[in-house]
């Protein structure tokens, strides 16, 4: 199908995208790189008034480190991300992930706050930004604020965006020496959105336990949801399948048209079983 | 309110200068305004691959890009591809391995397949497949496909090794 027809302003600042978003009113929408926007407007399932482009705003591009974490601007590119020696070095996490997300020509678009902001349920980076304790940067009439990961995913492609607030940047704390990840997906194609997915982060070992633990799994629930549980046990020392077993306690999962409820209770706990087993694995071979 | 804009880009490295409605996609530019029909639109949504041509040197989907995002960029297609002679050994290559059945996949498919070619080396057959995972093709099963971009990476980096 066609979109149906808007206004087109391009943004040269961040500001200028506000003021513009705030003169239009609530049915403009930003446009990043249109991977998943473009989409909708082509299938109809949205009618903005007014596309304000922020794909050319330089100052939103690029990854800097900053003291004790990267700062990545939410106009950098799935394909930057990818290619980015800081991040495959310090957040090795985002690093696996990303080559999850889409297909290549899609990740020389789509950007990193795109995905973020969209808050697709089964996507890789809001998952990893929940898992590494991410803070949302956001600009809005009012001035900048900034959100924790914790609080910024609210609900099915539902975020702590108020209506013409810009991401600006998603700045992402280094995790500390003895820290490791774990992510696993399950998804039918290649580059498709997951069926079921974990992105976590373990803290320094403490006896059979560590000293913390986020675990987060996505393309289960309505967001990407951290489980209680699973953290409680992991930090405790319980065994990896112990662990498993309680992946998906007290967590709100939705079937959908890849699988049923159960079934995706189920991929969770074989994906974290996996995972821990990993580590155990490697860490008892070293 | 969707006022029309006046967009300059360069296509082949021809420029060219139009108004166009801001939703007006990159695809549909291509096909009805320069008249280069070698893009196809396959499932307008970003899945099928077959509207992929080159933009500053990068795969981009022609039907997830408006054409006014195109403003002052460098835009590749297939016709660009082949008149150039850039790739003639990749078309070559397609023609002898019967990779080309309908003919709907090859231009978006030859554009991401000259992407990973142009990073050089010899990826083995994995890495094809996952280069050009988000280019369907509902005719030939893939395998003619990998083989002849197999072919070409093999025999190019031949002649950079005989080269060198
Ligand atoms: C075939 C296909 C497969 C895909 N597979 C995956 C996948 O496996 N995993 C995955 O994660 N993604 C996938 N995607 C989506 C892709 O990663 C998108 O690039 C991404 O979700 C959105 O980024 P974008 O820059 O394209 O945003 P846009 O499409 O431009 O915007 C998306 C939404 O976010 C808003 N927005 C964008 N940037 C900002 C900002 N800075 N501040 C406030 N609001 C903003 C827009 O207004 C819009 O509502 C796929 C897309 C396609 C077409
Ligand atoms: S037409 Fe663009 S990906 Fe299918
Ligand atoms: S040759 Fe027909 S779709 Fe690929």
């Amino acid at each position: 199908m066609k979109s149906s027809s808007f206004a087109y302003r391009r943004a040269a600042t961040a500001e200028e995208a506000v003021a513009l978003a705030r003169e239009a009113g609530e049915d403009a929408r930003f446009l990043a790189g249109g991977q998943s926007l473009l989409a909708a407007l082509n299938f109809r399932l949205d009618e903005p008034c007014m596309l304000i482009d922020i794909g050319r705003i330089g100052a939103l591009r690029g990854i800097r480190r900053v003291e004790g974490a990267l700062k990545i601007g939410a106009l950098t590119r799935h394909a930057e991300i990818a290619a980015s020696v800081e991040i495959a070095k310090h957040l090795p996490l985002v690093a696996q992930a990303i080559h999850e997300v889409a297909h290549p020509a899609i990740r020389n678009r789509g950007t990193f706050g795109g995905s973020i902001a969209l808050a697709d349920a089964a996507a890789e980076m809001p998952a990893c930004a929940l898992a590494l304790g991410a803070r949302m940067h956001l600009l809005g009439p009012d001035g900048p604020r900034r959100v924790a990961a914790d609080e910024f995913f609210l609900g099915l492609y539902e975020t702590a965006l108020e209506p013409g607030e810009l991401l600006t940047h998603v700045e992402i704390p280094i995790p500390p020496a003895g820290a490791c990840h774990g992510f696993a997906e399950l998804a039918r194609r290649r580059g498709d959105y997951a069926m079921a997915g974990l992105a976590m982060m373990l803290g320094p070992r403490t006896g059979a336990g560590r000293d913390w633990a986020r675990i987060v799994f996505f393309g289960i629930a309505d967001r990407a949801v951290r489980s209680p549980s699973a953290e409680a046990a992991i930090v405790a020392g319980a065994a990896p399948e112990e662990c498993a077993a309680c992946a998906t306690d007290g967590l709100d999962v939705f079937g959908d048209m890849n699988a049923a409820e159960s079934t995706k209770r189920h991929y969770a706990a074989v994906l974290l079983r996996r995972e821990l087993d990993r580590i155990s694995d490697e860490e008892n071979r070293v | 309110m969707s006022a029309p804009v006046q967009i300059t880009l360069s296509i082949n490295g021809e420029p060219i200068t139009a108004t166009v409605a801001p939703r007006m996609m990159l695809v549909d530019f291509l096909r009805e305004v320069a008249a280069l029909t070698g893009t196809h639109l396959g499932c307008a949504h970003g899945v099928c691959g077959a509207c992929t041509v080159r933009l500053d040197g990068a795969s981009v989907r022609s039907c997830l890009m408006l054409a006014v995002q195109a403003e002052g960029t460098e835009i590749e297609t297939i016709e660009g591809l082949a008149d150039s002679g850039a790739e003639a050994d990749l078309l070559d290559a397609f023609h002898r391995h019967n990779a080309v059945q309908c003919g709907y996949c090859s231009s978006g498919m030859l554009v991401s397949a000259a992407e990973l070619l142009a990073q050089g080396g010899v990826p083995d057959r994995a890495t094809i497949r996952d280069h050009i995972s988000g280019n369907y093709c509902r005719c030939t099963g893939y395998q003619s496909i990998v083989d002849a971009v197999e072919e070409v990476a093999r025999t190019r980096a031949g002649k950079a090794g005989a080269g060198a």
